[in-house]
């Protein structure tokens, strides 16, 4: 479902990235290790069409990701990729259930299953709270149930434990990977956290050594 | 979840400097409004109440304050003109019509004019209740004066010497009311309408029952007992040579001046126009300070947003939804202010006419919406959507990773 192919990318001359090719099947996971500024994030980027390759083509479904520019990229990206960052970045503003819905509303989707995402989250008590008001780790969580708003085919996380302790990093992984199969998404991580590797064992590792 | 209410709720995230901008806005605009409000009705008013009047004759002295005095009676009288003067006047060929006004008393501080029924048919006056004066003593009240005094037909007052609300009564001739007027928007709201009669024996020495008893004219002068004056005439022209001819004659023959109300209420316009603009210069200044401020605060506020807007196109919203969303906090605060600002206006308004219940601008009203409001709200929305032009472009211009990676 997910094919990456011959990618290469640079920032500027000195720095180049060399990306390994890619090819995951719906509801299979892959775990990207690698250090700080081994281009881990830079692979995440490419793969959610926030950044765009100087070669090759990435390829979700039937739609190649490297060609799409402009609104249809943004509406693609909103529709079929979920995107969990670092940091949960939830929109401050709004409550829990508002950043939610605001996903669902630019792409057009109707949201129905968000109550249920959150609830299986265990934040649904939480809905109508503003961020400022969550911990880490529900807040954390509140960013996963807003990527999977929109029923992604493909979940990327970017170094989504590397703020939270054991425990919490346990759940988030887990939910993760539970979503992603409920949904039969493709699933990437991509992180230096090594606690996240005993959960996921299709694996790469990036710059040569981790 | 639609753009208006994403925009909304960034605004609300930040009262007080929402609120500031708002209130920073509505001020300005409060002052055009009520700039707006004054002038249209102002002109409308006065327009209204110098029609049909050609000419007004009176003592020499300031020709506005003639003007002032005798159509809008507002200001002092310029003083009294010999009656046989006067009356040789309206034998001239050259005018159709001629209204003796005779003032210096009042009640309450409202005008006790004394004048014939020709002035009533020059505004098309109706009676709302009674009947006109017949009598000296009987007197006709304006809609204002009699709501606002609570006075009834058949009741009677003493009117007091001066006009505006003053020192020593006439205690022995008091006034009957006879009539009412119904509203009428114009200046005889505020007047207290009777016979030029009733004004020359209230200044009188002693009793003459006789006199007291005999019917008043009702058209034209009265006939003169004894050498007698009135205030002021309001003079028609028989033809337009007459607006040449007559006013030349009467200040250079006589001694008495005459005043065209078109050409001094111009004139009083324009010496107004200077201290109008002064004051629209200055909510001019306050609005594009508004808008600064609103740009200001839009452009800081996406320092902080940068995220948010990186981590909205993540979620699938396109740049140009990012401009409109910027765009939209612009236009929702203005559209607010421009609404507050209104408002203020208005209420600014209400009060001061409250404060001045017998002055100039006693006639006006703040319940008067004008279609100049309209344009007060668009140009607020443009002066909205220019002041978050450039931040709602710096937004549209976000680059995503670069913006997600520095975190």
């Amino acid at each position: 479902m997910l094919s990456v192919k011959n990618i290469k990318f640079q920032y500027d001359a000195q720095n180049s990235f060399q990306i390994p090719d890619i090819n995951l099947k719906a509801g299979e996971q892959l775990l990207i290790l690698g250090k700080s500024g081994s281009g881990k994030t830079t692979i995440l980027n490419i793969l959610g069409g926030l950044l765009k390759p100087d070669s090759g083509e990435v390829k979700l479904g039937d739609t190649l990701v490297n060609q799409l520019s402009g609104a249809k990229l943004d509406k693609f990206r909103g529709k079929h990729i979920g995107i969990v960052f670092q940091k949960p970045h939830i929109l401050a503003p709004l409550t829990v259930e508002d950043n939610l819905r605001l996903a669902n509303y630019f792409v057009g989707a109707k949201g129905e299953r968000n109550l249920e995402l959150l609830k299986e989250l265990g934040i649904y008590n939480k809905r109508k709270s503003k961020v400022t008001t969550l911990s880490e780790g529900e807040a954390q969580r509140v960013s996963i149930a807003r990527a999977l708003a929109n029923h992604p085919q493909l979940i990327l996380a970017d170094e989504p434990t590397a703020s939270l302790d054991d425990e919490n990093a346990a759940i988030v992984i887990k939910l993760l990977q539970e979503q992603a199969q409920k949904f039969n998404a493709a699933l990437i991580i991509v992180t230096h956290d090594q606690r996240v590797k005993d959960h996921i064992s299709n694996h790469i590792i990036m710059g040569g050594k981790s | 979840m639609n753009m208006l209410k994403l925009s909304w709720k960034y605004l609300v995230a930040k009262p007080l400097n929402t609120g500031l901008n708002i209130l920073l806005l509505a001020l300005g605009l409060a002052i055009i409004t009520v700039l707006i409000l004054i002038q249209d009705q102002f002109e409308n008013k006065m327009t209204k109440d110098a029609e049909g009047i050609d000419l007004v004759v009176g003592a020499k002295g300031s020709p506005l304050q003639l003007i002032l005095s005798s159509v809008y009676h507002i200001d002092y009288p310029t003083g009294n003109i010999d009656m046989e003067e006067a009356q040789s006047l309206s034998r001239n060929r050259l005018v159709k019509n001629i209204i003796p006004l005779g003032m210096g008393d009042n009640y309450q501080g409202y005008r006790i004019v004394g004048t014939n029924h020709d002035y009533l048919e020059l505004y098309k006056a109706e009676i709302e209740m009674g009947e006109v004066w017949r009598k000296p003593f009987d007197v006709v009240l304006g809609a204002v004066v009699a709501e606002k005094l609570n006075l009834k037909v058949g009741d009677s007052f003493i009117g007091s010497h001066g006009i505006g609300s003053s020192s020593h009564e006439h205690d022995e001739h008091p006034y009957k009311i006879t009539g009412i007027l119904a509203k009428s928007s114009n200046v005889l709201d505020n007047l207290i309408l009777t016979s030029i009669e009733s004004v020359w024996y209230s200044h009188d020495e002693g009793h003459d029952h006789d006199k007291f008893e005999a019917d008043v004219t009702t058209s034209g002068f009265p006939p003169a007992d004894e050498d007698r004056e009135v205030t002021s005439l309001l003079l028609q022209y028989r033809n337009p040579m007459a607006a040449v001819q007559l006013p030349r004659f009467i200040n250079s023959r006589t001694s008495m001046q005459a005043a065209s109300p078109s050409f001094e209420i111009s004139r009083l316009f324009e010496l107004l126009g200077v201290g109008v603009k002064l004051i629209q210069g200055l909510a001019f200044a306050i609005i594009v300070i508004a808008g600064l401020g609103i740009f200001i605060a839009l452009f800081n506020s996406l320092k902080e947003r940068k995220y948010d807007l990186a981590v909205m196109r993540t979620l699938g919203a396109s740049s140009l939804q990012l401009f409109i969303h910027i765009v939209l906090e612009g236009i929702i605060l203005t559209f607010i202010g421009a609404l507050l600002g209104i408002a203020i206006g208005h209420l600014f308004l209400a009060v001061l006419v409250m404060q001045n219940e017998q002055g100039a601008i006693s006639g006006l009203s703040a319940a008067v919406f004008l279609r100049e409001e309209l344009y007060i709200i668009g140009y607020a929305i443009a002066v909205g959507f220019i002041a978050s032009l450039i931040p709602a472009w710096t937004a549209y211009q976000t680059d995503i990773a670069k913006q997600l990676t520095k975190s």
